[in-house]
């Protein structure tokens, strides 16, 4: 429970309609896009200002009451999940565009603002925000900063990290940080690497700056089957071994292009075992190049079938299908697990076959439809949470999924952030010394442990807890830690 | 087609020799490899820490776009095998002589004239080992294109000049290396010369590097050859037949303008940033978002322009008596300094290379 001189303290601060504190009022803010992990908050203060938010965080500090940010709450780790007798800070009243400068390309923004909006925005100077996840009509560019979220473009264009320019940071010791500038690099320490990723664990963001770039004069989406997965997983090295850095490169099993098309029509090869969708954009000359490319790459690597989309309404329809693919694998099942492991791109078809494998021991269905050009799986299981134990074993199965990544040099998240989903599987990934390197850089910014604790970053006793319910093939993680 | 290549059958050694040489320490170290930029930042008073041994690409896979070599291995050894598969170094890294290491480009930070229009040193950083303060051996990021667990301290350690921890090994991304490449010339002014620079940045132009000298925009394109050809048609210009030399020129710093004794400084700025009213000459490169001064005048005046301007500005040579780098603000330097606290709590790392 929140103590009563906190809220005492948040009254004072703030105006009645920016602080809940009612059970009705504080259900929606029970979970985050990860919907398995659920807890009412105890307060949630919907701050106006900048200054509200300052005083929020000074009698956060000065109570010893821990605060969890909250942008759009689409995240899928559990970040923005409220932890107990904690204030969730939720940014998004913060939502205005502050400044496009299109002769710099930059658009200068609060972090309520929609991912979209400022594409939307940019739109009118032929330029637009590059990184789009797939919750973008919905996510905070503050959310996109915290979890460096990727999106579909992410193999050419970068993720958040790449099209940031500046931040403009509140620590909860009250200082501001402006952390770079309109220039493309800073003296110092790359802070804004350090807080781009940080899942509300370093500091709030205030203000972002992020890259625009010019609209492309064209782009051309390619759709290929495939009549067996790791022929399609090969054929996505190909492509790039060829010379070739897509726009898109994504990719959808069987089950996933069954529920896409019964959701969206999309047009998709039902008789398919895999699809790539490939967009590849640039000037009018090349992109017909590349096309062409791309077509003969995909037929030598054995696809059944490549579509060039006719025009802007097929593209549309390709693209529609990809993403909606996770409501349309919703439709299957109660409930889904989206996993978000990334591994070399080589590993692909081994991955992919032994995921299939351990979705039939589990006898849980998984979906697979992914960012195949940056490697970075999205395994969505399928379960019902109403049957006793489903969850346990989909969560059993989404960390066997995750360790396989780990096996085959890969890492166990791509985009979509630790949070708490993900905070047993930080100690298969990594050693004690480096776990401790990064409670270290908490403690510069946040020495009390107030912001978001108990995430991103396990302690090494749980991990110590974990390796003891975990032994894989006989190595005991953690053997110098304590058991009990 | 995957590479498991060692050019230095010997190095494996050096892992626990560079944390025993750290452990053991009683006094600061002054890391080194290639040497090539020991001009660069503030001097360090301390035993030199070798580690140049510490080479050999450990591997590269092109249909990954995957390279990870080991920190002491010269940029050159690396370039050149990625040139043998048609890939580079999207960062396009300035070499100051053949000694140039990766792991001194990337303490240093430094890119080349590809930065805006691909991204920097730390953009291409998928993941390092590195040895902390304290000797220990940590590992961040790793070699896939997208890794968000744990804070990205791999690209902390890129321009932290040696003093969070040594770079042992890093992993980056690498490109396809363009089919074509023209460098243009255009007469004209420096206020034109940033104004272009800047529209056609907002332009779906295959762009990829550009500089302003003497009264000449240089513009170099990139990519198809067909999509460079047309490019060509739509700005004019005229053609400069030795656009390799004069690029690897501006890069390097071997082009005349960095030759004379006068001080150089580099302004980093926001690209649209007006014509400053400084005195000396200026080389304008990163589409108006760099600008190299060679000027006498004052470190002060120099740096409060910078500043005015909304950006930094860093001396490259000349008398440091006024310190190489931009002052940092009182609440930044705060957490900087917790930082170096955290990975090298002795202080030993390059004390003061980064600040007075
Ligand atoms: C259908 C669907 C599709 C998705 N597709 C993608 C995808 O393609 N790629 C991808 O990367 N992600 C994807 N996501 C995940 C999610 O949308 C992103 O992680 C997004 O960036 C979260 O933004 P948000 O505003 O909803 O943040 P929230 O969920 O509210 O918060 C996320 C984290 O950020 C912190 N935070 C939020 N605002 C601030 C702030 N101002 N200052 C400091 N910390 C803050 C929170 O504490 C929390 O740790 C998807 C989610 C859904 C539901």
């Amino acid at each position: 429970m929140i103590a009563n001189e906190t809220v005492r303290r948040l009254q004072a601060i703030l105006p009645p309609h920016c602080l809940l504190l009612v059970r009705e009022d504080l259900k929606p803010f029970e979970t985050d896009g990860l919907t398995a992990y659920r807890n009412t908050p105890d307060a949630v203060a919907l701050p106006e200002t900048e200054e509200q938010v300052k005083q929020v965080l000074s009698a956060c500090r000065e109570t010893g009451t821990p605060v969890v940010f909250r942008g759009a709450g689409t995240g899928l780790s559990g970040g923005a999940l409220p932890v107990d007798g904690a204030v969730l800070l939720a940014m998004t009243k913060f939502g205005r565009i502050l400044e496009i400068d299109p002769l710099a390309r930059t658009a200068r923004v609060q972090p309520g603002v929609r991912n979209l909006a400022i594409s939307e925005a940019a739109a009118q100077y032929g330029l637009y925000y590059a990184p789009d996840p797939s919750s973008q009509i919905a996510c905070s560019i503050g959310g996109n900063v915290a979890e460096n979220s990727g999106g579909v473009h992410c193999l050419k264009y970068g993720l958040t990290v790449h099209n940031v320019i500046a931040l403009r940071v509140l620590t909860i010791e009250g200082e501001e940080l402006v952390i770079g500038s309109g220039a493309l690099d800073a003296p110092g320490y790359d802070l804004a690497a350090l807080l781009t990723g940080s899942e509300g664990m370093l500091a709030v963001i205030l203000e972002i700056t992020v890259k625009l770039l010019p609209s492309p004069e064209r782009t051309q989406v390619i759709l290929a089957a495939f009549d067996d997965v790791g022929k399609g997983g090969a054929a996505v090295g190909a492509i790039i071994a060829g010379g070739i850095l897509p726009a898109g490169l994504e990719m959808m099993d069987r089950l996933a292009i069954e529920a896409a098309e019964a959701f969206v029509h999309a047009g998709y090869p039902l008789d398919a075992e895999a699809i790539l969708l490939v967009e590849v954009d640039g000037t009018q000359e090349e992109v017909s190049e590349d096309v062409m490319r791309v077509r003969d790459i995909l037929l030598g690597s054995g696809a059944t079938e490549v579509r060039t989309a006719k025009d802007e309404a097929e593209q549309k329809r390709f693209w529609a299908g990809r993403k909606a693919a996770f409501p349309a694998v919703g439709r299957l099942s109660p409930d889904y697990y989206c996993m978000d492991g990334t591994i070399p791109r080589k590993a692909l078809p081994a991955v992919l076959k032994r995921i299939a494998e351990l979705s039939a021991e589990y006898a849980l269905p998984v979906a697979n439809v992914f960012h195949a050009g940056d490697g970075n799986l999205h395994p969505l299981i399928l379960y019902d949470a109403n049957q006793p134990g489903a969850t346990e074993k989909a969560e059993r199965l989404g960390a066997d999924i995750l360790e396989l990544c780990v096996e085959h040099g890969g890492t166990i998240t791509g985009e979509h952030g630790v949070g708490l989903e993900k905070i047993d599987q930080m100690c298969a990934q990594f050693t004690p010394a480096e776990l401790e390197a990064f409670h270290g850089v908490k403690a510069c910014f946040d020495p009390d442990g107030l912001l978001n604790p108990g995430k991103a970053v396990p302690t090494l006793i749980r991990c110590a807890e974990y390796g003891a319910m975990h032994v894989k093939s006989g190595a005991m993680p953690f053997p110098e830690l304590p058991r009990f | 087609m995957s590479f498991l290549l060692s050019s230095c059958p010997l190095c494996e050694m050096n892992l626990p020799e560079i944390s025993e040489r750290i452990r053991a320490a009683t006094g600061p170290l002054a890391i080194r490899a290639g040497g090539s930029k020991d001009w660069y930042g503030e001097n360090v008073a301390g035993e030199v820490l070798d580690v140049s041994a510490n080479r050999g690409i450990v591997s590269y896979e092109p249909g990954e776009l995957v390279l990870t070599a080991k920190c002491g291995t010269p940029l050159a050894e690396i370039e050149t095998l990625l040139d043998q598969h048609g890939q580079m170094l999207g960062f396009e890294p300035p070499r100051f002589g053949a000694a140039s290491t990766l792991g001194g480009t990337l303490a240093c930070g430094m890119s080349g004239p590809r930065r805006p229009y691909a991204g920097s040193a730390r953009d291409f950083v998928l993941g390092m080992e590195i040895v902390d303060g304290e000797g220990r051996h940590l590992k961040f990021g790793g070699q896939v294109m997208k890794n968000v667990a744990g804070y990205d301290v791999s690209r902390l350690m890129v321009g932290a000049l040696g003093t969070l921890g040594v770079l042992l090994t890093a992993s980056l991304k690498v490109l396809p290396r363009p089919q074509a490449e023209l460098t243009l010339q255009f007469e004209c002014d420096e206020m034109d010369a940033i104004r272009l620079m800047n529209e056609w940045a907002g332009k779906p132009l295959p762009l990829s590097a550009s500089a302003w000298l003497s009264g000449l925009l240089s513009m170099r394109l990139s990519g198809a050859q067909s999509s460079v050809s047309a490019a060509h048609r739509k700005l004019g210009g005229e053609v400069n037949p030795h656009g390799g030399e004069f690029w690897a020129g501006v890069r390097d710093h071997g082009a005349a303008f960095f030759r004379d004794g006068a001080p150089l400084w580099r302004l980093s700025l926001p690209s649209t940033a007006p014509p400053l009213d400084l005195p000396g000459r200026q080389l304008i490169a990163w589409g108006g978002a760099e600008r190299w001064l060679k000027s006498e005048a004052a470190a002060a005046d120099i740096r409060t322009r910078a500043a005015a301007h909304g950006g930094h500005a860093t001396l490259y040579e000349g008398d440091r008596t006024n310190g190489v780098f931009h002052p940092l603000p009182e609440a930044l330097l705060k957490y900087q300094l917790r930082l170096k606290q955290q990975f090298d709590p002795r202080g030993i790392l390059n004390p003061g290379r980064m600040r007075p």
